[in-house]
């Protein structure tokens, strides 16, 4: 009897050890695990964490708030950049720093479309749906003058983009003669806030509908092979019938539709944009996003569930900072550390290690629960 | 040491895990001599060259220099170039944006301070006396491809060098730039240096060398002074076939027949590419089997390249069918039922993260367009069936193809070219590197889809493998297309003697 019991037990342990084995080698483990990790250390620092209470917000409705809450409405923005950025990494073995600046670009072109000449109206000025399409549209533009720096010109995407890092803030400045554009109509803040009668965010249903966009966009189409086979082998690539400039290009003018995305959402935050200020080191959280997630930054292969679970640890990390009131001017320092620990757990050398060492002690383990 | 040499290398042993790179070679360099080193593609060249400059260490052996009792230790290559023994390669491994005089002196000055008037001065006088078109204080970049080697050669001489190895220098050069550097290699002779000459091109070295070392699979073949050896003998010699005792009686009969009065399939008419080919025609037909041969580097694979629009074409018409088409990329050739399997599996064939089933389908989803994916299922179903036709070897169809051997991968690589269904389809290199069962597969494999109707380019060092599968080879010597061999013309001598072409020696 105890005999079987044992073997039950070993055969459990092994098989236990075949799954962890089997997960911790899966590419979404690690974005998972740093998730996991620090919903623990919330739930022992402080359960309360994960209370959700109805409100009223300023304007008498009820919605949904508390930090689990906080999380997934400000990682928004961030979640639909690293879809992009996801792109653009995979085909082009390099990452767009741009994208904070050309955020601030879309944002204010969209305010500039909704104020016109006045940069206070009282009433909007045009449909916000036709603000966010012209934003749309220059957003994409300048995703393209990255896409052709890169793919045509063959300029390290860093460097391509730097341009438009350093430029694109005075750009954004530019497009409403510096001044700053105030919306007073209620509507336009519905995008990045509540929509009257609805609980949860807005920005939480426009993250949700473009992550169901790009399942259904690599479902449905060969954006995923395609990116992947040119970030792998471009030479293969061309000689298989693919451009790789023209996947290039297009992941990124795909990064520019998100960007628009995510400044539309920035300045229906507030109604208003301060153009040195919104958005700033977003494009540093993006490129952490691709990383966390697992996929390497060199290009090639990707995952882009691993990448937006990535997002979502990197927003879960600040708010958790927050919640613990360090102080907003460390909070980076913080946040560096914590990144630090990520990266190196989830690198695979040390990976590999940690399974070793799992392995050997696993056995002694079971010796000891035969014992 | 032998009379008036200056190298000397006895019974060299390299080995690497699995195979004997290098077994008892011997190669003697005398002074004031330029020596070619010949042989095909992994004969050996290269690897006694690296153990030479310090690059790979030797398993066995003695390396004797002039003046010296006791064998050379080489462990570095800074070791080789202290015994006065300098290596230029076919890559310019200077730095393009320093000048002339830095390149030629860097890392070599004394002390920190480096005297700038005095090395500019030296230079000037060294790169005069040389004949080298430069100035000292020029941006090497500056310099065409020529000059920078020369600029390469000059920075060896200075250092001394005894032993100069000039790697495969010529073949990015145009006729006038090698010319520059003939004349140049004949100076250094002059002047009593030992020269090393890696070359494919057989006009080059019989227009300089003064001897022959021949290498094959490792071995040596024989060293010859080059009046003794003429073309034919030397081309045999690398291939390892003596003239006339060649059984071609199995190589014939296998060979599909072709309706030669039949439309092409494709026709060819003085295509020219932008990889330096000259200008060439080619026909192909129905069911037919043909192939392109010479030796490496002749532009065997740039003539399919053109066609496939895998470089860029410069001139010339292609017809597929009767019908003239433009075919300005891979994808334009696909479209036309072109299929090319690359010679460089790893940089242009397979793509190394994804699963075999995804190198699979890949030609096949590419023709089928951005917007129409391949369904899972039907994916599967097609790398299954590939898998068990091909005998394929993995673990499964979700393994990275990168983790299978070279013969696997090619494979792989074939059914996704197979599964294209193209109405021609170029195999470029498709036995190397891989086992001998796998290659008659191959070769079978290439009949079966001659006899479906498909014309087969197949392009091979291997001759005899060429003679039995294909019906017709164009025979191409230093980017020129030399003989059209068919028929009873279609026989090893005939083809070593059109390689190694006759009008000059």
């Amino acid at each position: 009897m105890a005999a079987t019991n044992n073997l039950q037990q070993k055969t459990g342990a092994k098989k236990f050890g075949a799954m962890l084995s089997a997960l911790v080698h899966r590419q979404i483990f690690i974005p998972i695990a740093a998730l996991l990790l620090l919903l623990i250390f919330n739930l022992i620092a402080d359960p309360s964490f994960f209370a959700i209470t109805l409100a009223q917000n300023s304007a008498g409705d009820p919605v949904l708030s508390g930090y689990l809450i906080t999380v997934l409405d400000n990682a928004s923005e961030l979640v639909i950049l690293a879809i992009g950025m996801t792109l653009v990494t995979a085909a082009s073995g390099g990452q767009d720093i741009s994208v904070g600046a050309t955020i601030a670009i879309a944002g204010s072109v969209v305010l500039r479309v909704l104020c016109g000449t006045n940069s206070r109206p009282d009433t909007l000025q045009a449909p916000i749906i036709v603000a966010f399409l012209i934003g749309c549209v220059v957003s994409m533009l300048f995703g393209a003058f990255n896409g052709v720096m890169v793919a045509f010109f063959k300029i390290q995407p860093m460097v391509a983009t730097l341009i438009l890092f350093t430029a694109g803030r005075s750009i954004a400045a530019w497009i409403n003669n510096n001044e700053l554009p105030i919306i007073s109509d209620a509507s336009f803040g519905y995008f990045g806030n509540f929509i009257p009668g609805i609980p949860v965010p807005t920005p939480i249903f426009i993250a949700a509908l473009c992550m169901i966009i790009i399942a259904l966009v690599l479902k449905f189409t060969n954006l995923g092979l395609y990116t992947q086979c040119v970030g792998i082998n471009a030479h293969s690539s061309r000689l298989n019938g693919i451009n790789p400039a023209t996947i290039k290009f297009l992941t990124y003018v795909i990064l520019g539709l998100c960007v628009a995305v995510a400044g539309f959402i920035k300045v229906s935050r507030f109604s208003t944009i301060n153009y040195s200020v919104v958005a700033k080191d977003i494009e540093m959280d993006a490129i952490l996003a691709v990383a966390l997630g697992g996929n390497a930054l060199s290009g090639g292969k990707f995952n882009m569930a691993s990448s937006i679970l990535g997002a979502y640890v990197i927003q879960l990390l600040t708010t958790t900072l927050f919640k613990f009131n360090v102080v907003s001017s460390a909070l980076p320092a913080y946040k560096a550390v914590v990144v630090i620990i990520l990266v190196v757990l989830s690198a695979p050398v040390v990976r590999e290690k940690m399974l070793a060492l799992w392995t050997k002690i696993a056995p002694k383990k079971r010796v000891k629960e035969a014992a | 040491m032998q009379e008036g040499a200056v190298l000397e290398m006895r019974g060299i042993d390299k080995r690497f895990p699995g195979v004997y790179a290098l077994q008892h070679v011997d190669f003697t360099l005398r002074a004031g001599e330029i020596h070619a080193l010949m042989g095909e593609n992994g004969a050996g060249k290269s690897t006694l060259i690296k153990v030479l400059t310090g690059v790979y260490q030797k398993d066995a052996s003695e390396i004797f220099m002039q003046g010296t009792q006791k064998p050379l230790v080489i462990k570095s290559p800074q070791d080789a170039q202290k015994a006065g023994i300098s290596t230029v390669y076919q890559e310019i491994t200077l730095c393009p944006n320093l000048t002339v005089a830095e390149n030629m002196y860097i890392g070599r000055t004394a002390g920190a301070l480096t005297k700038w008037k005095q090395m500019n001065k030296d230079a000037q006088t060294l790169l005069t006396s040389l004949g080298i078109p430069a100035q000292a204080t020029q941006q090497l970049a500056s310099c065409s491809i020529a000059v920078q080697q020369m600029v390469a050669i000059a920075r060896a001489v200075d250092m001394d060098c005894k032993v100069l190895i000039l790697d495969e220098p010529t073949s990015s050069l145009d006729e006038q730039e090698v010319a520059k550097l003939f004349k140049l290699m004949l100076d250094l002779k002059a002047r009593g240096v030992g020269i090393i000459f890696v070359t494919h091109f057989l006009d080059q070295v019989y227009e300089v060398c003064d001897r022959i070392t021949v290498l094959r699979d490792g071995q040596l073949v024989g060293e010859y002074i080059i009046e003794d050896l003429p073309r034919v003998k030397l081309v045999s010699k690398m291939m390892g076939k003596e003239l006339g005792e060649l059984s071609d009686i199995e190589a014939k009969g296998e060979a599909v027949h072709v309706d030669t009065k039949s439309m092409p399939v494709i026709e060819v008419n003085q295509l020219e590419s932008a990889a330096g080919i000259k200008p060439f025609d080619f026909t192909i037909r129905k069911g037919e089997v043909n192939g392109f041969t010479g030796l490496l580097g002749s532009g065997r694979s740039e003539c399919v390249r053109a066609i496939y629009g895998a470089d860029h074409v410069t001139g010339g018409k292609v017809k597929i069918n009767g019908k003239e088409v433009k075919i300005k990329s891979p994808l334009d050739a696909m479209k036309h039922g072109i299929s090319y399997l690359a010679e460089d599996r790893k940089q242009d064939g397979i793509v190394g993260d994804l699963s075999v089933r995804e190198n699979i389908i890949l030609a096949l989803q590419v023709l089928m367009g951005f917007f129409k994916p391949i369904p899972r299922a039907k994916a599967e179903a097609f790398a299954k069936e590939y898998i068990k036709l091909l005998g394929i070897r993995t673990a499964s169809a979700d393994t990275p193809i990168k983790s299978l051997s070279g013969g696997n991968q090619q494979k792989a690589i074939l059914a996704r070219w197979l599964l294209a269904n193209p109405i021609y389809l170029i195999l470029d290199e498709p036995t190397r590197g891989i086992d001998v069962g796998t290659k008659m597969e191959i070769q079978k494999l290439v009949l079966k889809l001659a006899s479906e109707g498909k014309s087969v380019t197949f392009i091979s060092s291997e001759t005899d493998k060429m003679l039995r599968t294909c019906s017709r080879l164009v025979v191409m010597r230093d980017r020129r297309v030399v003989g059209e061999l068919s028929g009873d013309d279609l026989t090893q001598d005939k083809i070593m003697m059109t390689i190694a072409g006759g009008e000059k020696k």
